[in-house]
């Protein structure tokens, strides 16, 4: 059981850091091993932000193994190593802890696949996010642990979607907590509650096409699987739709782009999700009382049915 | 082991694993005596005054403490007590196996009226999933839409929503009505061995899927059947029931029911007519 929840903001922006921490502690009871979030905030569109880890949280409950901190910054001198070799330049830096970081990045790239190849081969290096608007933030603990960390409170933007994990098939780990980065394609987020049945098949088909996998589990398949889609053409909305068929097992699953925000439920509707739609708001959640915690007041619910998939645009 | 061929009839539901026990409480009342009247409730409950009547906001209480405010509420006497503020807390008004006129002013989270034997119940709001769940007697209305799993293994009374339900609706239910005013989900009647389910928007894929026995009846399309569900004939009798049951629903009163499909077991898969009623009894 782990507990998803996403909200967009239609022709405006709000604290959208705020509300999703509200949401997703709402759902802590869900699984509280691991929360992410992924956050489209408000930024000019000039420059990358890169948010990435040279390392993992060991922590009380975490399943990686310790690592001595000095490994980290050797690692981050060869991300800056990299960078600096592929023409992108740092326009800022923030180290919030010793293994999680964010740059602000000048780049102009025509594929993302090789520049993630090129810093991924660094060992104990992942990109969690890359894009103009999407930070993907995830760590061990709930909501509030999680957003007190990195200070997500503040964060102004249009959309954002999140999950509250219990690990079951995987580790206890960053790199197995969701929302998990679209590689290679910019600013694409998913989060997903349910098992897939035939990830293995899946993965093996998408590795020989050149897809990369970092963790272990099965919800980063569907990140995966919906980029390769858009990479050979399709739109969002598509690849959802041929994810019906494509993916085996019970799902629910929420996938963001810069401008979008979608939903996807499997065709036996095994996974609960709880809807709200206004004209300016979208608010979804595995529970109510995740949409209650930012709309209090009575209003109109429902649940998707089986096999439904929408997508909001902002 | 029991020979099962050589077993009397009354000794084969036993031989079989299958207990004839006494059953207790209002909604078996018809193995009862009915001059027997303190069979009638249940240990711990209450005569209440439906003239008698309080608000309680469960604004800052858990379900726990709201559930235990309603049960001593009740052991005032109050006969109708409405909820303010439920703002879809999961397991509200789970329990209550009493006669309770009880006004939901909001929605409900999972589980809301879980296990209740007795109680009218109207949510002015949503409810989610396993809304009613184990329902023995009594009447829950729901104003708006609920989840999915909605009546879950229901034994009797009546649940009604009058907007649109999610999947699963009705699953392993042994008894009762079920009633929808909008569409239905996905395994609508999943397993099913008793019992009325109503659906009179359109319901979605394997309808009645693997289901023993009971009715369904639909008024709008079919996404598909599922194993062993099969059409059946709808008869008059049919239509003045449905017609009856839909006015008390206070919903598609002017619904026109002869349109209506009728679905019902095919019975290849479980069949339990052959059963006597004693071992009916224990298998359902």
């Amino acid at each position: 059981m782990c507990g998803i929840a996403g909200l967009i903001h239609r022709g405006k922006s709000s604290n959208v850091g705020s509300e999703l921490q509200g949401m997703l502690q709402a759902l802590k009871h869900r699984g509280e091993d691991s929360t992410g979030y992924a956050l489209y905030g408000d930024t000019d569109g000039e420059n990358f932000i890169m948010r990435f880890k040279v390392g993992e949280n060991v922590g009380e409950g975490s399943s990686s193994i310790m690592e001595d901190v000095s490994v980290y910054d050797e690692r981050k001198k060869i991300v800056d190593q990299y960078l600096s070799e592929m023409g992108a330049r740092v326009i800022k830096e923030e180290r919030t802890l010793p293994y999680s970081l964010r740059y602000e990045i000048k780049y102009d790239a025509k594929d993302l696949l090789e520049f993630s190849q090129k810093l991924e081969s660094i060992p104990g290096v992942e990109i969690l996010s890359m894009g103009k608007s999407l930070e993907v933030i995830k760590d061990l603990g709930n909501a509030k642990m999680v957003c007190d960390r990195y200070s997500l409170d503040k964060v102004v933007g249009t959309h954002a979607i999140g999950h509250a994990r219990m690990a079951t098939e995987s580790g206890v780990d960053i790199k197995s907590a969701h929302p998990f980065w679209g590689y290679p394609f910019s600013d694409v987020s998913v989060v997903h509650n349910g098992q897939l049945t035939n990830y293995w098949n899946n993965r093996r088909v998408l590795e020989n096409k050149g897809m990369r996998f970092m963790s272990e589990c099965d919800s980063e398949l569907i990140a995966v699987y919906i980029a390769q889609k858009m990479r050979e053409g399709a739109s969002l909305e598509e690849g959802m739709k041929e994810s019906l068929s494509g993916l085996d097992g019970v799902f629910t699953y929420f996938v963001a782009t810069k401008d979008s925000l979608g939903m996807a439920k499997d065709t036996m509707a095994a996974k609960p999700l709880v809807l709200y739609e206004s004209d300016d708001l979208v608010a979804m959640g595995s529970e109510e009382i995740a949409i209650r915690s930012v709309l209090p007041q009575e209003i109109d619910t429902y649940d998707p049915f089986d096999g439904e998939v929408k997508v909001w645009q902002i | 082991m029991a020979n099962l061929k050589t077993s009397e009839k009354k000794s084969k539901a036993q031989s079989m694993g299958m207990h004839t026990e006494v059953l207790t409480g209002r909604t078996q009342q018809k193995f009862f005596n009915p001059d027997e009247a303190e069979n009638f409730y249940y240990f711990g409950t209450y005569d209440v005054d439906f003239n008698k009547r309080t608000d309680l906001d469960v604004k800052e209480m858990s379900a726990p403490e709201a559930n235990k405010e309603i049960d001593n509420l009740m052991s005032q006497g109050y006969g109708t007590i409405v909820i303010k503020n439920p703002q879809g807390k999961h397991s509200l008004g789970v329990g209550i196996l009493n006669k309770l006129n009880l006004i939901f002013e909001g929605s409900l989270g999972y589980f809301g009226m879980g296990s209740c034997d007795g109680p009218t119940v109207r949510i002015n709001g949503r409810v989610g999933w396993s809304c009613a769940e184990n329902l023995m007697a009594g009447k829950v209305v729901i104003e708006k839409n609920a989840g999915s799993c909605f009546g879950a293994a229901i034994r009797g009374g009546d649940l009604i929503c009058k907007g649109s339900v999610g999947a699963r609706t009705g699953i392993d239910m042994k008894g009762g009505t079920i009633i929808i005013g909008g569409d239905a989900g996905a395994f609508t009647g999943f397993m099913m061995q008793r019992g009325r389910i109503i659906i009179l928007g359109d319901v979605g894929i394997n309808l009645g899927d693997s289901m023993y026995d009971g009715t369904i009846f639909i008024g709008g399309s079919i996404g598909s059947y599922g194993s062993d569900a099969v059409d059946a004939e709808l008869t008059k009798s049919d239509q003045d029931w449905l017609k009856r049951k839909l006015k008390v629903a206070e919903i598609g009163e002017n619904f026109d029911v002869s349109k209506m499909k009728k679905i019902v077991a095919g019975k290849k898969l479980w069949n339990y007519d052959n059963l006597e009623p004693t071992e009916k009894k224990g298998a359902i």
